[in-house]
């Protein structure tokens, strides 16, 4: 289906590899044999997932996945309908006759369709897409342009990356700066750089294994693992078949598909049984060729092809040490500072915008055109056309002559959905109790928001900085697994805290959401500020910020005994200031309702 | 679409209780669905789409874009039995996914705007709750629903009539479906309305133990690489599932249930603290499917102790403070009042 081009199968050639040590030229390296990959995969991978953001790496790879596969680019505009096509109401209000317009994906039918911005898929795409790959439809490249430093960055929906075979970080690949500024061709893919190496022992074994111990709970990712396998052979001219599978083919496999997906490392292998470094051959097996060992599948050497078959090995710790070269950015660091037990937060949860025009209840009509999510309200359009027949030229067909000032399109409320985010002061000797309340109450109100799909977050924070304990949701069972373990005790510093819950609070608002922030403490900052701003001040600067960015906040001052302080940080959020020595779950909650009830 | 092979129903490793909650479901339709709570890649939706392939073809009217069964007595709609005499189709049992982003008009149906436009015919273009009659809904992800489309779909379950009324429309036809929802309550709860809605809950993890994972990773490598031999290989496991099924569905209406039975029902819907009448009458329900699928003309004890985890397990009030799992309260009831 694809002409013979450089990359497909390209084995060798006189190519100039990256140096094996380089981490970003071996990087990109993998992600061009992905390209030869979903080549040959035949759609049976989903596609691939490129953490990128748009630039001159992005656009070689582009350009290179280009020279062998037609693509298609998913315009920004594109709904949910303009995937599937359907009647072109503008067009055949014009012309009086049904007109037709194909939709995306079947228009996309042996292309590549590029996703760019995935990250803000909205979540009615993103599940159509999910359905397409399920029902195999064109291959999808997923363009995630999220800033990997921040952890608040938007998250593709979950549903969605799991049904897509290959991962791949191209943020930290660096290319040959002279050959892009002299404009040449990208490199040519160079795909299949190691040795297709021994064959592999029970590779479907193997992988499923390799997958558990890396802390893959999707049952999807080792069979996709399998698909990438047999697809690299096939990419590299070899029978694809299970038995026939080198160790080049599972060492593809498991940096593209298990590596990315690990949320552990591997535990060490148990001392009872053989641990064999790749390098080494297996005591139980005859004696390695004379010429070489295999190399192993990281490699990027490109040794003489005429090599005798070596025996079979067991590859699982082969694959293991692939994967490695391909873990998610950060999981080692966040390994280190214990903090992997928090799902990352997935833009599917995050439920639709409330598009007034888009979705909710009907509420009558309004003039406008339709498409880009508003719907045409027919009826109510022919109305409007009516009683200007008479005047406006008659067509020849007999037919309403209705123009574009007559469309009517349906509009629909929206329930305003609201966040509720805690700001805690988790600081000092009384953090605990509070601590304890707040988290008595994230949980009440999660308990009865349910009904009304309320989401709850929890900023904590104490010592030097705030932390958000709880990214917003509305899922009970997550708010206790993740507010578990929280710690206190340590310095106050408030502009922190203030800062993060109206970051967040911000980014609640982006997603049209009304946030309301909920402080809990006794308003005694001493930590934050310097070059000669107290911490206090410094509270108070982060306090007005809030008024300025005409967030609805409450301000629970919980000290023992009410001081200035408080009432002045909460003047300057311009905040309901409720004091509550003793803080309790159910009076936080009671001040929540009373504040959100105002809201509305 | 190209209409692809699904996968056995009968080669789906391990996920028993799914399994067993989808084939009650095909036994008695009237139960009220399953939801399936449970992670990514657990095979949720493959046990779905395999169960719908594997129920024998049903008789349809033909033509009839409501999917009417030709023995019904109310009359179709749109005339079509009329106009059918005596003439009578075989179809797939119909199997529709309800996408996350559908809009309602797609899930309810609308006004034919070719046709309104191209010669002016008021005519109601059929939505996914026609497609879906006497079929499955299937509906992934459920939890991250629009509440709009969640009231709709709640009211016509309860019905089995789905009423059109906007456009200048004014019909009602037949939507009489299996719900099968699923979602991972991590990432959205359920309201609990809903959740009230489904007979059955099972919880599904991903398989941990290895043996079963790396079956799984065979299987699947088999089918993809050739449907038709794998499937021919589970075809006698398929056959047999069919027949039970059907036979199930016959002997149904024949299975007896005792006074003993009632009462224990209720005395274990209230030893578990399960709210409402519709928990005991899906318990009740779900254990006579049960002895059907057995062969049993009669409900027994432990019929009903198979089925009451799956039956009550959602329908438990909840106790914000009170971290004992729905299903080991049950387990502890049956202990209780059913000696094994």
């Amino acid at each position: 289906m694809n002409t013979p081009l450089p990359p497909a199968g390209g084995v060798g050639g006189g190519q100039s590899p990256a140096p094996a040590e380089d981490p970003s030229g071996e990087r990109w390296a993998m992600a061009l044999s992905a390209i030869d990959i979903l080549v040959a995969s035949a759609g049976t991978i989903g596609g691939i997932m490129l953490r990128a953001r748009p630039g001159p790496v992005r656009d070689a790879w582009t350009d290179a996945l280009a020279l062998v596969m037609p693509t298609r680019r998913l315009p920004a505009s594109a709904d949910a309908e303009g995937l599937d096509g359907g009647l072109d109401l503008t067009a055949t209000l014009a012309s009086g006759r049904p007109v037709h317009r194909a939709g995306i994906l079947a228009d996309a039918h042996g292309k590549a369709l590029l996703v760019p911005m995935a990250e803000r898929l909205n979540p009615s795409l993103a599940a159509r897409l999910a359905t397409a790959i399920d029902d195999g439809c064109p291959p999808l490249v997923l363009f995630d342009e999220g800033d990997p430093d921040d952890p608040e960055r938007e998250r593709l929906p979950a549903a969605l990356m799991d049904r897509l075979a290959i991962h791949i970080d191209l943020n930290s690949v660096r290319l040959d700066m002279a050959a892009l500024i002299a404009g040449d061709a990208p490199p040519p893919p160079l795909a299949m750089l190691a040795e297709p190496g021994a064959v592999a022992k029970d590779p479907e074994t193997a992988l499923a294994v390799a997958a558990a111990s890396l802390g893959i709970a999707s049952i999807r990712a080792p069979i996709m693992a399998v698909r990438v396998a047999r697809a690299h052979a096939r990419a590299d001219g070899r029978a694809d078949t299970i038995e026939q599978l080198r160790e080049a083919d599972m060492a593809a496999a498991a940096a593209l598909v298990l590596g990315p997906r690990a949320t552990r490392l591997p535990p060490p292998p148990p001392e009872e049984e053989q641990p064999p470094p790749p390098e080494e051959p297996p005591p139980d097996e005859p004696p390695p060729p004379p010429e070489e060992p295999p190399p192993p599948a990281d490699d990027t050497q490109s040794n003489d092809q005429e090599q005798p078959e070596p025996p079979p090995v067991d590859p699982t710790d082969m694959i293991l040490d692939a994967a490695q070269t391909a873990l998610p950015p950060g999981l080692l660091d966040a390994l280190a500072a214990g903090t992997m037990t928090k799902a990352p937060k997935s833009a599917g949860s995050s439920g639709a915008k409330q598009k007034s025009i888009t979705s909710g209840r009907p509420a009558g009509v309004r003039p406008g055109m339709p498409g880009r999510g508003a719907r045409l309200a027919l009826i109510e359009t022919i109305k409007t056309a009516a009683p200007w027949q008479k005047i406006r030229p008659a067509r020849d067909d007999g037919r309403l002559a209705i123009r574009s000032e007559d469309l009517r399109i349906r509009r629909f409320v929206a329930q305003t959905q609201s966040t509720t985010i805690f700001a805690v002061d988790a600081s000092g000797s009384a953090a605990f109790a509070r601590l304890a309340e707040a988290k008595g109450a994230v949980e009440l109100l999660l308990a009865e928001a349910y009904v009304k799909r309320a989401d709850v977050a929890l900023v904590s924070f104490r010592g030097q900085e705030a932390t958000l304990a709880l990214p917003p949701t509305r899922s009970l069972p997550r708010a206790k697994k993740e507010l578990a373990g929280l710690a206190g005790g340590g310095g106050t510093p408030i502009a922190a805290g203030l800062d993060l819950a109206r970051k967040v609070a911000e980014s609640e608002r982006g997603r049209g959401r009304t946030p309301l922030v909920v402080v809990l403490t006794d308003g005694r900052a001493n930590v934050g500020g310097g070059d000669g701003i107290s911490p206090q001040d410094a509270a108070l600067t982060s306090a007005r910020a809030f008024r300025a960015a005409g967030i609805a906040c409450v301000f629970i001052d919980c000290s023992p005994r009410p001081r200035p302080l408080g009432a002045e940080l909460a003047a300057a959020m311009g905040a309901r200031l409720v004091t509550l020595p003793r803080v309790d779950a159910k009076a936080v909650v009671a001040a929540v309702k009373a504040a959100t009830s105002g809201m509305s | 679409m190209s209409a692809r092979i699904p996968f056995p129903f009968t080669a789906i490793v391990g996920q028993a209780e799914m399994k067993q909650a989808l084939l009650l479901a095909a036994v008695e339709p009237r139960l009220g669905g399953v939801m399936v709570f449970g992670d990514r890649g657990t095979g949720k939706s493959t046990a779905v789409r395999a169960l719908a392939g594997l129920l024998p073809p049903m008789k349809v009217v033909p033509g009839c874009r409501y999917l009417c069964a030709p023995d019904d007595r109310s009359p179709c709609i749109e005339g079509c039995r009329e106009k059918a005499g005596k003439r009578i189709e075989e179809a797939n049992v119909p199997f529709v996914d309800l996408p996350l982003g559908a809009t309602e008009d797609r899930v309810v149906g609308s006004l034919d705007l070719e046709r309104a436009l191209a010669t002016g015919e008021k005519r109601f273009e059929p939505g996914l709750l026609a497609k879906a009659n006497r079929g499955f809904l299937y509906i992934d992800e459920i939890n991250l629903l629009e509440d709009h489309l969640v009231d709709l779909l709640l009211d016509v379950a309860v019905s089995g009539t789905n009423v059109v009324e906007r456009e200048g429309l004014s019909i009602r036809h037949p939507a009489r479906f299996i719900l099968v929802g699923s979602g991972n309550p991590e990432e959205g709860e359920l309201r609990p309305q809903l959740l009230d809605r489904f007979g059955l809950s099972v919880d599904v993890r991903t398989p941990t133990d290895m043996g079963d994972r790396i079956e799984i990773v065979k299987r699947c490598d088999r089918f993809d690489r050739d449907p038709a031999s794998f499937v021919a290989e589970f075809a006698g496991h398929e056959q047999k599932t069919l027949e039970a099924i059907a036979k199930a569905r016959k002997l149904l209406p024949k299975v007896q249930v005792a006074d003993e039975m009632l009462g224990l029902g209720a005395q274990l819907c209230s030893a578990v603290g399960a709210d409402g009448l519709r928990g005991e009458l899906t318990l009740l329900r779900a254990a006579r499917a049960q002895a059907a699928l057995a062969g049993k003309k009669e409900v027994k004890p432990h019929h009903v102790a198979e089925v009451a985890t799956m039956a009550l397990r959602h329908r438990l009030r909840r106790n914000v403070l009170d971290d004992t799992g729905s299903t080991s309260r049950i387990t502890r009831a049956i202990a209780e009042l059913i000696p094994a």
